[in-house]
């Protein structure tokens, strides 16, 4: 573990982190994030505040995938909804069936409802494995994006017409779900969780405990992308964000960067989305389609895409308005939404981050030195 | 390390019904410094264009014992080709090392590519050296001065390892000293590899050619040293608008001209 | 057979549909490159203009018939509008305009559910446009036949305006090479605007005839959108009759899919259809080839 050297003047022989990657401070930053997160919000959260919080960190996981695959790797993922939605209807699958076999049923309630037969659609019955459940909240949401990936990256296939295909994506797989009512239990989606794996999800305790993990998830995930960004691979990805047909003539296929940064991505919104649905206990359409996927994206714009806290932050800055706002102001968060769109994207691209960046290169200029966190 | 020759015939780059490229035939030796130059609309560029795999063409183009046509980019470029363009493309975000690290690295394995970047590799240092940006190695390169993002990316070249450098006007823009010093560069590196620089700067070509190919409306014109190719008639012609009698033999394919 | 002429025409008509939303689009991604989000509340503004006039006008011949002019009028000054306050900041990040106009979109939404509720309203049909007309055993909505009419109509005008007048040219100039154009006295920015006038003006045609689809609502643009811009990218960029081809068969292929299927599935084949297309043409059907590198 190093810490990050601040680009100055030449410092021959020293290889030092590049400009664009110094954004953030490890392990001192992270450290402190941990203890913040771990620490001292259970302490002084109460139930309810910790359990919207522990929301907007599924949000801030999804932001982190944004971060790697739009702010480095320059990929418009205006589809991370659908990869959120696969992996948040994996695990709200396996937790249904649970709850269904916790009252000794073998179908979950909205299938005696709505369902048209008395016995479980074949491609549900895998997911009565919690292992398989699990494994497949990130495995799927993967599979998928490296199928699209693999496709569109292969011909070239970019920029906005990559952003509008995966906006098409979502939206397809919200119509898609919604037409399912039978199986899938429609607009509603998958509502009334119980469980989490044999815990009441009704005991605040146990909420607590999602809150942890959730927490976790967060750190791990965040840890996993430094270590993208720092690696040669994610200078690479810089690289091909840039200047994809220069890249190639190096000798790289900038297709297999840009797949992985999608696939990561896609894993990470996959896993953000198995977590919320025990945070909140729903999983639904209306979380998936084109709306909210594009919502997945403005907070890594607020905060910057290309760094990694001002995503996260971003992300977890912006869930907090919405849900302050949106239930007792519902239009004023939508101008808000829309203005922030407008302000952060178009005149602030870096987003706050880059306000940072900008104060801290004016402080640290001066005395030539790297500076330690 | 020694350069590797380059073999073309009969290539042939069509757009839309309009032949940019028509019917070339090149042998560039191991170890040459080719200059290839035309007017604007000879072909030059789509020449490069079609043998490093950006355009489609028909013909064949052996290197190393292989056919490149058909190929893409990228396969190309591992074959140990490298070229430039005549906008310098270098990554502007990222520092000058970073730039060169990543042009030496198309062959390095999975676990090296998720691991931080920790010491400088050799081929990066002495290419640092060579093309003089050994001081500015931790500055993004988008701040470089024209003339040093040209050199960052023959510097690239290198460190990618290639036999065949092939140069897009790498002079253009450059001080009369920066010439002089890119063209004693170009003539250092030709002693490894194979060197071939397309350009409109005669002067520049005069001082540093060690052989000339012409190009004109997609055929090629005229081939040999400096002094062959300007004692040629048909060259004369071309590049001054008239010649000393109508020559008949010339094969202009104006026609062709769109 | 008969289901298959109906569900033909079904596709057609839905095509037209498409086209009429996709054509103002063609115009600013396909000519200029600008991923207008906001382009479905363009629509909206068209759909609510005809709206408001048939509060005041009662005949609903006569405020169909203004109203298309003056949803053109309304839709392309709001366009220009957002052209003059946003885009033209943004010619050099064509991907954050998407996000840009996704809250410019946002916000006139809600303005239209802040000035109009945010239930759909319906609008009154003129009673020659309610009928149906029967050819041959197969039963053809007039108000159907009105829009592909409309669609064709706004096709023909749009390329003579391309072909033959001296802003077509321009906008053509503009598109190609705008250094070019510029030393050759074209005032590129007034070009921008104008086209971009024209194809937001577009919009709020579509949104009219939109108003003879269905009821019509803040959200009612943004339905359409997605779709739209699929169109323009299987069709190829700067080609109009690539979309229209576009338009049509997708119109189709979404109509017959429908019948055999569910509209749910119809959606992902589609969708799976317009992936394996863009692997065997990338650029969509049509493009303008050009010799440089991005």
């Amino acid at each position: 573990m190093t810490t990050t050297v601040t680009p100055t003047a030449p410092a021959p022989a020293q290889p030092s982190a590049p400009s664009v990657l110094t954004r953030l401070r490890v392990p001192g930053g992270f450290l402190l994030g941990a203890v913040l997160l771990l620490g001292v919000a259970p302490l002084v959260l109460p139930d309810f505040r910790l359990s919207l919080l522990a929301k907007y960190l599924c949000y801030a996981i999804v932001a982190v995938g944004v971060s790697l695959a739009w702010g480095r790797g320059g990929l418009m993922v205006l589809g991370q909804g659908v990869f959120f939605g696969l992996g948040g209807y994996a695990m709200a699958m396996h937790l249904k069936l649970a709850d269904a076999a916790a009252t000794g049923q073998t179908l979950p309630d909205f299938m005696q409802l709505y369902g048209t037969s008395d016995t479980l659609p074949w491609w549900w019955k895998p997911f009565g494995n919690p292992l398989f459940a699990i494994a497949m909240t990130v495995l799927l949401p993967m599979a998928v994006a490296a199928v699209l990936g693999f496709f569109v990256f292969r011909r070239r296939v970019k920029g906005a017409y990559f952003a509008i295909l995966s906006q098409a994506l979502a939206a397809a797989l919200a119509i898609w779900l919604v037409g399912q009512q039978a199986t899938t239990g429609g607009t509603n989606g998958l509502t009334d969780i119980q469980g989490f794996f044999g815990y009441d999800l009704n005991d605040p305790v146990n909420q607590r405990t999602v809150y942890v993990i959730i927490a976790a998830a967060l750190l791990l995930v965040m840890a996993l992308a430094r270590q993208l960004f720092v690696s040669r691979f994610g200078e690479l990805l810089v690289a091909v964000r840039d200047s994809e047909e220069r890249v190639r003539f190096l000798g790289y296929n900038p297709a297999n960067v840009k797949l992985v940064a999608y696939v990561v991505a896609a894993g990470m919104a996959g896993l953000a989305g198995a977590l919320f649905v025990p945070a909140v206990g729903i999983i639904s359409p209306a979380l998936i389609g084109i709306v909210p996927s594009i919502g997945f994206v403005i907070g890594a714009a607020v905060g910057g895409r290309a760094s990694l806290v001002g995503a996260v932050l971003g992300a977890i800055a912006v869930a907090w308005a919405q849900s302050t706002l949106s239930d007792a102001f519902p239009a004023a968060w939508t101008y808000l939404q829309g203005l922030l769109f407008v302000l952060a994207v178009g005149f602030l691209p870096g987003g706050l981050a880059s306000l940072a960046t900008v104060v801290r290169n004016r402080r640290t200029r001066p005395t030539g030195s790297g500076e330690t966190a | 390390m020694n350069g590797e020759g380059l073999t073309v015939r009969d290539l042939r780059v069509t757009f839309d019904g309009f032949t940019a490229v028509d019917g070339v035939d090149l042998d560039i030796h191991p170890g040459d410094l080719r200059f290839l130059i035309g007017p604007n609309g000879a072909g030059k560029t789509t020449l490069v264009d079609a043998v490093t795999g950006l355009v489609k063409a028909t013909g064949s183009a052996r290197f190393a014992g292989q056919e490149l046509l058909g190929r893409p980019v990228q396969k190309i470029a591992r074959t140990g080709i490298g070229r430039t363009f005549q906008t310098a493309t270098v990554f502007e975000e990222l520092t000058v090392l970073q730039n060169l690290d990543i042009a030496a690295g198309a062959g390095r394995g999975v676990w090296t590519m998720l691991r931080r970047r920790k010491d400088v590799p050799e081929p990066v240092e002495k290419a640092l050296e060579t093309i003089g940006l050994s001081a500015l190695r931790d500055r993004p390169a988008g701040v470089l001065a024209h003339g040093q993002k040209q050199w960052l990316e023959i510097g690239m070249l290198l460190v990618q390892d290639v036999r065949l450098l092939l140069l897009d006007e790498p002079v253009a823009g450059m001080s009369h000293d920066e010439r002089q010093a890119t063209g004693e560069l170009l003539q250092r590196i030709s002693e490894e590899r194979t060197v071939v620089v397309i350009e409109h700067d005669m002067d520049f070509m005069r001082s540093f050619a060690r052989s000339v190919s012409v190009l004109h409306s997609g055929r090629m014109l005229s081939e040999g040293t400096v002094a062959e190719v300007q004692a040629d008639a048909r060259v004369q012609e071309v590049y001054l608008g008239r010649a000393t009698e109508p020559a008949p033999s010339a094969p202009v394919a104006s026609t062709q001209e769109a | 057979m008969t289901v298959i002429l109906n569900q033909s025409f079904t596709g057609i008509s839905i095509g037209a549909v498409l086209l009429l939303i996709a054509l103002g689009l063609t115009l600013t991604f396909g000519q200029m490159g600008v991923i207008n989000m906001a382009h479905g509340e363009f629509i909206m503004a068209g759909a609510y203009t005809t709206y408001v006039l048939q509060q005041s006008i009662s005949g609903a011949g006569v405020s169909l018939l203004v109203a298309l002019p003056l949803a053109f009028l309304v839709a392309g000054s709001l366009g220009a509008l957002l052209e003059w306050l946003l885009i033209r900041r943004l010619y050099t990040r064509p991907l954050d305009t998407l996000l840009v106009t996704w809250g410019v979109s946002l916000m006139l939404q809600q303005l239209a559910r802040d000035i109009f509720g945010a239930p759909n309203v319906q609008t009154r049909a003129p009673d020659l446009l309610t009928g149906n007309i029967s050819v041959g055993g197969i039963t053809l909505a007039n108000s159907r036949l009105f829009i592909l009419g409309l669609a064709l109509l706004c096709v023909l005008g749009l390329t003579l305006v391309l072909r033959l007048t001296p802003l077509g040219r321009r906008i053509r100039a503009v598109v190609q090479n705008r250094d070019l154009a510029e030393v050759s006295g074209i005032a590129s920015e007034q070009v921008d605007r104008t086209t971009f006038f024209i194809g937001s003006g577009l919009a709020g045609v579509a949104g009219v005839a939109l108003t003879l689809v269905g009821p019509i609502g803040p959200t009612t643009g943004t339905n359409y959108i997605v779709d739209a811009f699929l169109v323009v990218v299987v069709g190829g960029i700067g080609q109009l009759k690539g979309s229209v081809i576009t338009a049509f068969v997708l119109g189709v292929l979404q109509a017959v899919l429908e019948y055999s299927t569910t509209i749910s599935v119809a959606k992902v084949v589609v969708l799976v259809a317009i992936v394996a297309f863009l692997q065997w043409r990338p650029q969509g059907l049509y493009t303008l080839r050009t010799r440089s590198l991005a």
